[in-house]
């Protein structure tokens, strides 16, 4: 697993308190993790912490699984 | 009265009659306290009053890049922020017809736009920590309006609106967001008064006195109280019986 990945899915374990199995790449925060809109709302902020990134509300949006976000910070990070 | 020992909270315009009554009945009922206003010496005099665990921390709400600074202080000074206190508030007078779009934008900036930026900041850690109280200062005039003030009315009837709009957001995360609004207190602006103005006022007042800064402090202490925890989205209107809505 990438270090991106990884960091990633400590924050997922860690914020919605879910057993780190369930936390897979095609994992949806909202049907499978049980995230409700605050949620996400809170998990794009921490990834922006994390990763020292901006997350802009129209990709914030198109982040519906811990793939989405694994995928958009690995770019973010890597430019 | 209130149990709030371990909690810390930031009272904005500590420098006035409400606001000082209000930082003085958190701290009688155990809160930590910081105090913010613009004039340092009436905050200084009052943190020298309540003695232990009070902070100050003076900010123009003006100033957007120092609104923003404000929570940031606050945390850093206490730990933590569990309770806000949006009191701040200025008037700028004026008939619609004569208003200045000087005294229009001050007093949205001061009294709403501060506040929504001040919450916002708040939040973030009031929502981590699943445990927040923020309490605004509104007025009965946001609700009943009054002529000369559509400058304050706007800002008063916007604080209620956005508080509503901010408990639903939140209420999940245990964090409460509530309005306070007084009728007319004994404060400077009533001193300034003429006895005859007065008495005209008092005469639109069923319990027949002009309302006290403590009436209002006790209506914020029970706000941030535990006992208030299933209490969100809320007016209570502190007004003697001017207005019952
Ligand atoms: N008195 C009433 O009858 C009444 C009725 C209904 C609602 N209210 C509301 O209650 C709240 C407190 O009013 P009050 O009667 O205690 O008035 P006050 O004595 O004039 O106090 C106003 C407070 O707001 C602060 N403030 C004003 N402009 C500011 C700015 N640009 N930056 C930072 N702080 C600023 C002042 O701080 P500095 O002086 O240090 O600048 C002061 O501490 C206000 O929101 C008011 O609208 C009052």
């Amino acid at each position: 697993m990438s270090d991106v990945a990884e960091r990633v899915k400590k924050i997922v374990i860690e914020h919605l308190g879910v057993d780190a199995d369930k936390v897979t790449d095609d994992a949806n925060f909202i049907e499978d993790l049980g995230a409700d809109s605050l949620d996400t709302v809170e998990l794009v902020m921490a990834f922006e912490e994390e990763f020292g990134v901006e997350i802009p509300d129209d990709a914030a949006e198109s982040i519906v699984t811990v793939g989405d976000a694994i995928r958009f910070l690995d770019k973010a990070t890597a430019s | 009265m209130f149990e709030l020992s371990g909690r810390t909270a930031l009272v904005t315009g500590a420098s006035g009659d409400i606001g000082r009554a209000i930082a003085r009945a958190l701290h009688q009922n155990g809160a930590s306290l910081a105090l913010s206003g613009t004039r340092k010496e009436a905050l200084g005099a009052l943190a020298a009053e309540l003695g232990d665990n009070v902070h100050i921390l003076p900010c123009d709400l003006a100033d957007p890049v120092a609104v923003e600074q404000l929570v940031p202080a606050a945390e850093a000074a206490m730990g933590r922020l569990d309770i806000l206190v949006n009191n701040a508030g200025l008037t700028r007078d004026n008939l619609a017809l004569r208003m200045k779009d000087e005294e229009w934008d001050l007093v949205l900036a001061v009294n709403l736009t501060a506040g929504f930026r001040l919450a916002r900041a708040a939040l973030k850690g009031m929502v981590k920590r699943r445990f927040g109280r923020i309490i605004g200062i509104a007025s009965i005039v946001g609700v009943a309006g009054n002529p000369g003030q559509t400058n304050y009315a706007a800002s008063k009837a916007g604080m209620i609106g956005m508080c509503k709009s901010l408990a639903a957001e939140v209420a999940a995360r245990d964090v409460t967001v509530n309005c306070v609004a007084p009728g007319v207190i004994e404060s400077a602006m009533t001193r300034a008064l003429d006895e005859r103005q007065k008495s005209a006022l008092v005469g639109r007042v069923p319990m027949g006195r002009l309302g006290r800064p403590e009436d209002v402090a006790a209506a914020v202490v029970y706000l941030a109280s535990p006992e208030a925890a299933y209490v969100t989205g809320q007016s209570l209107h502190v007004n003697g019986g001017m207005a019952m809505i």
